[in-house]
C-alpha cells in the first residue's frame, strides 16, 4: 500500500455534494457525525473544502445543473480521492431515472469506490459501508 | 461612495446542505445587494407525478423534499380528496395528525441545530441532533422507517399505529420533554446566542406582509398566520393548541418561535396518541372523477399547497406544486441588506430555507422573455410522456 493511501485511511475526510437529492441523504450524513453515531470515532470530519477532502460523498439524482460542477470538483481534488454514492438516486436514479433533468447515473460520469444503497440509508449502513470501503482497500475484503 | 465588492457564495458551500448560489455586494463588510440563483435541485417532480398513478404519486411527492416528507404528501393527498370530495375517516385524520406533528418536531430541532452550526456554536448543534434521534425512534416505530414515512394515500393512510405501540411512544415523547426544557432556557438566557441574533436580519410586520411571508418567518413578525388554525384540517380543532406569534421579527424570535412551537407539537401529538378513535383508516377510493382539487396544509416551514387536475383517468392530468420557501426566499432583500457579512450566514438561514421543495421550472432568454408558454411546455412534456409509455 502507498504511504499515501495509508495516509488516508487513518482519518478520511469527507465532502459532502449534493446533486439534486431531497435532503434526506444529506440529513442521515450529518446525523452519523452527530452524538449517537459519532462517526468521528473513525477519524471522519466533514471538511469545508474539496481540496481538503479525501472522500466525496455524492447524493442525489445528478441533474443537468450539477454534472458539470460536479466533474470540476472531482478534478480538484486532490488524488486519490474515493468516491462513494450515497442512497438510491446516486446509485441508479431511482425513482427519478424517468426525469427529464437527470439524464445519467452518477457512475457513468465519475468513477465511484463504493455504493450505499437505501431510500434513505440509515446511518448505520454510511458506517457499515465506509468502514467496508476502508477494509476493501486495506486488502482485507 | 466606497468601493462595492461581489461576493459569490456557492453553489457548494460549507454553508448550506444544499446547492444554491449568492451573489452578496458588500461595501465593506456591509451587505448592500444580494441575489439568489436557485435551480441546482431541479428534479422534474411535478412532471413525474403526472407520469404516476394517483396512488404512486404519493410516494414521488415525499421525496420532494426529506424534511417536508409528510407535508408534501399530505397537502397532495388533501387535493386529491377535494376533487371528489370525501372527508377520511377520523382515525385516519388523528394519525396523519401524529405524523405530521412528529415531522415538526424533529424540522424545528434539526434547524435549531444546524443554526447553532450556523453561528460556529456546535453545542447547540449537537445537543439538538441528539434530541431529534428520540423523535426518530418514534416515527420509527409508529411508521417503520426514520424519514420518509410513506403512511399517506388519498382517501386514509396506508399504515395503522397498534394501540400497544403507544404506552412507548408516549413514553419516549415524555423524555425528550425535560431535555426541550433545557435547550429552551439555554437558548432564552445564553448571552452568546443573544449577541449573534437579537435585533438581527429584521423582518418588520409590513414587510412580512407585503412579501407574504409564511409559517414561523411570518409569525415571528407578528403575523398570525397559520393553516392549523385558520382553515382546519386533520384532528387540529379537537385539540387544545395556542398559536406561537412573537413580535419582532429578527433572528431571535425566529429562533423563539419554532422552540415554543415544539411544546404544542409535543401536546398536540400526545393528545392525539392518547384519543386515537375506534374505525376504518382507509376509504378505497376506486377511482377518481374529473376536476380540479386544492390542498394546503402547514408544513414545518408554512404554507404548503399543491393544486390536482383529474381527468378522469388514473393519473393526474396536472399537478403545481408551492413550497414556502418560495414566498419566504425574496424576504432576504429585507433582511439582508444593511447587516454585516458575518450576520449574513445565520439570516440567509433563518427562514429555515428548502431549496429542493422550491425548485420549479420556467425556461427564460437572457433578456427576461420566456421562450416557451405554459401550454408549449404542458405540449412537449405528453409528446415525451407518449414516447416513454411507448418503450415500455
Amino acid at each position: 500500500m502507498s504511504l499515501k493511501l495509508k495516509a488516508l485511511l487513518k482519518s478520511p475526510w469527507v465532502f459532502h455534494l449534493s446533486t439534486g437529492s431531497c435532503n434526506n441523504c444529506d440529513i442521515e450524513i450529518l446525523d452519523c457525525l452527530t452524538p449517537r453515531f459519532d462517526i468521528e470515532r473513525f477519524g471522519m470530519i466533514l471538511a469545508g473544502s474539496i481540496k481538503h477532502a479525501d472522500v466525496l460523498l455524492v447524493t442525489g439524482s445528478c441533474n443537468r445543473q450539477s454534472v458539470t460542477r460536479m466533474k470540476r470538483l472531482y478534478e480538484q481534488a486532490p488524488k486519490p480521492c474515493l468516491v462513494v454514492a450515497i442512497g438510491e438516486c446516486a446509485m441508479s436514479r431511482g425513482m427519478f431515472m424517468q426525469s427529464y433533468n437527470c439524464p445519467v447515473p452518477l457512475d457513468k460520469i465519475i468513477p465511484v469506490d463504493a455504493y450505499i444503497p437505501g431510500c434513505p440509508p440509515k446511518p448505520e449502513a454510511i458506517i457499515a459501508g465506509a468502514v467496508k470501503l476502508i477494509e476493501k482497500l486495506k486488502g482485507n475484503a | 461612495m466606497s468601493k462595492r465588492t461581489i461576493v459569490p457564495i456557492g453553489p457548494y458551500h460549507p454553508l448550506q446542505e444544499e446547492p444554491e448560489f449568492f451573489t452578496l455586494t458588500v461595501e465593506g463588510e456591509r451587505v448592500v445587494d444580494i441575489d439568489v440563483r436557485v435551480g441546482y435541485n431541479h428534479r422534474g417532480i411535478e412532471k413525474l407525478s403526472e407520469m404516476k398513478t394517483f396512488d404512486q404519486s404519493t410516494f414521488v411527492i415525499e421525496r420532494i423534499c426529506g424534511i417536508c416528507s409528510t407535508s408534501h404528501p399530505f397537502a397532495y393527498t388533501r387535493a386529491v380528496e377535494d376533487i371528489i370530495p370525501v372527508e377520511v375517516p377520523e382515525r385516519a385524520k388523528y394519525i396523519r395528525t401524529i405524523i405530521a406533528e412528529g415531522e415538526r418536531i424533529h424540522s424545528h430541532l434539526l434547524w435549531l441545530g444546524l443554526a447553532g452550526h450556523f453561528l460556529g456554536y456546535n453545542t447547540v448543534y449537537m445537543w439538538a441532533w441528539k434530541l431529534r434521534e428520540e423523535i426518530l425512534d418514534v416515527m420509527e416505530i409508529l411508521s417503520g422507517n426514520r424519514n420518509n414515512y410513506a403512511m399517506f394515500k388519498p382517501g386514509g393512510v396506508r399504515r395503522d399505529i397498534k394501540s400497544e405501540d403507544i404506552p412507548g411512544c408516549i413514553k419516549k415523547i415524555d423524555s425528550i420533554v425535560p431535555t426541550l426544557n433545557m435547550l429552551k432556557k439555554a437558548v432564552i438566557d445564553d448571552p452568546v446566542l443573544h449577541a449573534r441574533t437579537k435585533g438581527i436580519g429584521v423582518l418588520t410586520k409590513e414587510e412580512a406582509l407585503n412579501y407574504s411571508a409564511l409559517g414561523p418567518t411570518s409569525r415571528a413578525s407578528g403575523v398570525a398566520r397559520d393553516v392549523r388554525k385558520d382553515s382546519s384540517y386533520g384532528a387540529y380543532d379537537a385539540v387544545e393548541w395556542d398559536m406561537i406569534v412573537t413580535q419582532n421579527g429578527d433572528v431571535f424570535d425566529k429562533v423563539i418561535v419554532r422552540v415554543l412551537e415544539m411544546f404544542e407539537a409535543v401536546k398536540i401529538m400526545k393528545h392525539c396518541l392518547l384519543n386515537l378513535p375506534k374505525g376504518e383508516i382507509d376509504l378505497n377510493l376506486k377511482s377518481i372523477p374529473p376536476g380540479e382539487g386544492i390542498g394546503h396544509i402547514e408544513a414545518p416551514r408554512g404554507e404548503t399547497f399543491h393544486y390536482v387536475r383529474s381527468d378522469g383517468t388514473n393519473r393526474p392530468a396536472r399537478h403545481k406544486v408551492r413550497a414556502p420557501t418560495f414566498m419566504n426566499l425574496p424576504t432576504y432583500k429585507a433582511t439582508v441588506v444593511g447587516e454585516t457579512i458575518s450576520d449574513a450566514t445565520i439570516i440567509l438561514a433563518a427562514i429555515d430555507p428548502c431549496y429542493c421543495c422550491t425548485e420549479r421550472m420556467a425556461v427564460r432568454n437572457i433578456k427576461g422573455k420566456k421562450l416557451y408558454t405554459g401550454e408549449d411546455l404542458v405540449k412537449l412534456s405528453q409528446e415525451k410522456t407518449e414516447k416513454l409509455r411507448g418503450k415500455r
